[in-house]
């Protein structure tokens, strides 16, 4: 009775897991991994946003001051602690800290943050306000304010040379 | 063909007669809505089913006459339902039927629920009559949320972002769960084509869930304002033609008001927003669920923490699931409740109010208001209800029905 129970219910599974796993990305979506980006016509102080995996990836050309506020932050501030330096390594660990490179999508609830155009809020910690339910991130893109629970996720990026960076 | 209660109808109709011995659904047609002795004291807080039975009929049929015009690709989507408005025959006409159909749905819902909790219908024996009616608030929510995805606007693809990204919040595996529902890594095809799908089949998963609610219902009947049990035929009157007629004219009052925002104001429990077809990179600067999500949202913003904020939403519905034994008194009316009445107002009240806080920008004066309403809310199901049956003493009750009905009279 026990083994013949236990046989239907490992049938049952195995009939469930092709529906279920259906719904999982299929395998044209997952294709599409990787973008490469110019980055030589941003100036600094500039931003802009590509479109990566249906998601925006902001670029942003960092000033001096920005990269110095980023970087005096004690981590004892920051809800989820980690350093500026981290943030904008690249793939093959090579640190520039004049570019900041993040999935543009809210880590609370999936909404674009506004800081990546001129005239836009920047929250309070100058870097970007998330206008659905208000967490600020600092020019780092980390969280310092508001519901969101950890940092504006830093893709996998490589510089493939001084102007050329490829994104995933 | 009459017959009294208990005794089975005789049918003069040969061809009736027949088909009944067989399948008897004439019998069923005729015990259950005709002679079906039902109290004969119903205010009119008692249409509200039937008002949702017919907006539920209402929605189906006018959705299967959407879909046959809809086209549920990201590329096509939008273009699609201003066809509907603009080009196909009447289209304009469903449509705003059906969208504002969403909204009077949840009017009667809302006001359905509320007289359960008034008049204490969901205390026992009709506990799983009152389960059931959750299942079907919830179903409906999920049903009511996939749809707006559809139109794909800016608030149909930010409102599905946001709430899938829900499940986000749960330890581990949320991240993989999202990216499930997503069927990608955001918002995308995938999501607009199982989310047509899905909100073309709950509607159906809502209509069973109604019949057993119906099913439930007509085991013991139904509750009324008095909130005492029917001691004899003295107390009731055959559902048809009272009841019938009763809920007749309840169902053309609520129809008018739903006619006059369908032909004046279709658009006015919408958002301007999801006319802007919807765009990936640009959040809109307010985003905001519709009208009947609106409590829910502010308590899920009303938590400062991700996970918090998203328990305490579902936990809001998930404690009407207990509320029959949340509520310790013996008295089901609120009419006879002289403390518990005017804590139930409270409620009612405190529930504007985190609608007003969740149509609100999450800022300044208003987080910590929806602070206050979330506290209240919970407190009012899992501190107040509990106690105050224990130390509330309730109004002497009336002997019954009949005899409340007849004292009115006379007063």
């Amino acid at each position: 009775m026990v083994a013949t129970g236990a046989l239907g219910a490992v049938g049952a599974a195995a009939v469930a897991w092709p529906f279920i796993n259906n719904l999982n990305p299929a395998a044209d979506t997952l294709a599409l991994s990787t973008v490469e980006v110019n980055v030589t016509p941003i100036a600094v102080g500039q931003a802009v946003t590509v479109k990566w995996r249906g998601k925006p990836v902001f670029i942003r050309h960092r000033t001096e001051a920005e990269i110095k506020e980023a970087e005096a932050v004690p981590m004892s501030q920051l809800p989820d602690p980690e350093t500026d330096n981290k943030r904008v390594t690249d793939t093959a660990k090579k640190v520039r800290p004049e570019w900041l490179i993040m999935i543009g999508v809210c880590t609370h609830l999936g909404c674009v943050p506004l800081g990546n155009k001129p005239g836009d809020p920047k929250g309070e910690y100058g870097g970007w306000f998330c206008p659905c339910h208000g967490s600020s991130y600092d020019t780092s893109g980390r969280i310092r304010k508001g519901p969101a629970p950890t940092n504006l996720v830093i893709p996998d990026y490589l510089f493939t040379s001084d102007s050329l960076v490829r994104i995933g | 063909m009459a017959s009294s209660h208990g005794t089975p109808p005789v049918f003069n109709n040969k061809v009736i007669a027949w088909v009944d011995h067989r399948l008897p659904i004439f019998s069923y047609i005729e015990k259950e809505y005709h002679t079906f002795p039902t109290p004969r004291n119903f205010n009119y807080f008692w249409n509200f089913g039937a008002i949702a039975t017919v907006m539920l009929v209402l929605m189906i049929a006018t959705g299967i006459v959407l879909a046959t015009n809809y086209t549920p690709h990201v590329l096509m989507a939008f273009d699609a339902v201003e066809r509907i408005d603009r080009d196909v025959p009447q289209g304009w006409l469903i449509r705003d039927l059906h969208m504002n159909g969403a909204s009077f749905f949840f009017i009667a819902v809302y006001i359905h629920i509320f007289r359960g909790m008034y008049y204490g219908s969901y205390k026992a024996p009709r506990e799983l009559l009152w389960m059931l009616g959750v299942v079907i608030f919830l179903l409906m929510m999920a049903t009511a949320f996939m749809g707006y995805v559809l139109p794909w606007g800016q608030m149909s693809f930010w409102g599905a972002t946001v709430i899938t990204n829900l499940f986000s919040a749960i330890p581990v595996v949320g991240e993989s769960i999202v990216t499930w529902l997503w069927g990608g890594f955001a918002v995308d095809n995938p999501t607009l084509n199982r989310f047509f799908a899905l909100h073309y089949l709950l509607p159906f998963v809502i209509v069973a869930v109604v019949a057993l609610h119906v099913v439930a219902l007509h085991v013991h009947g139904s509750n009324n304002p008095t909130g005492i049990d029917v001691k004899g035929p003295q107390d009731t009157v055959p559902f048809h033609p009272y009841y019938t007629m009763k809920d007749g004219f309840g169902v053309m009052v609520f129809l008018i008001i739903f006619a006059a925002f369908v032909f004046f104001a279709p658009d006015y429990l919408g958002h301007p927003d999801n006319y802007i077809p919807a765009d990936p990179l640009v959040t809109p600067a307010h985003i905001v669920p519709e009208w009947y999500f609106l409590p829910f949202y502010a308590i899920l913003r009303a938590i400062p923490d991700k996970l918090g904020g998203v328990l305490a939403m579902f936990g809001a519905i998930a404690v009407l699931f207990i509320l029959p034994w949340l509520d310790t008194s013996r008295v089901r009316s609120c009419t006879f409740r002289p403390i518990y009445k005017w804590f139930m107002m409270l409620l009612v009240v405190d529930v504007i109010v985190l609608g007003i806080c969740g149509s609100k920008p999450a800022e300044g004066f208003w987080v910590p208001l929806s602070q206050l309403a979330t506290l209240y809310y919970f407190a009012h199901f899992l501190v107040l209800l509990p106690i105050l049956g224990k130390i509330e003493r309730p109004l002497p009750l009336p002997p019954s029905i009949a005899d409340s009905v007849l004292k009115k009279k006379a007063v």
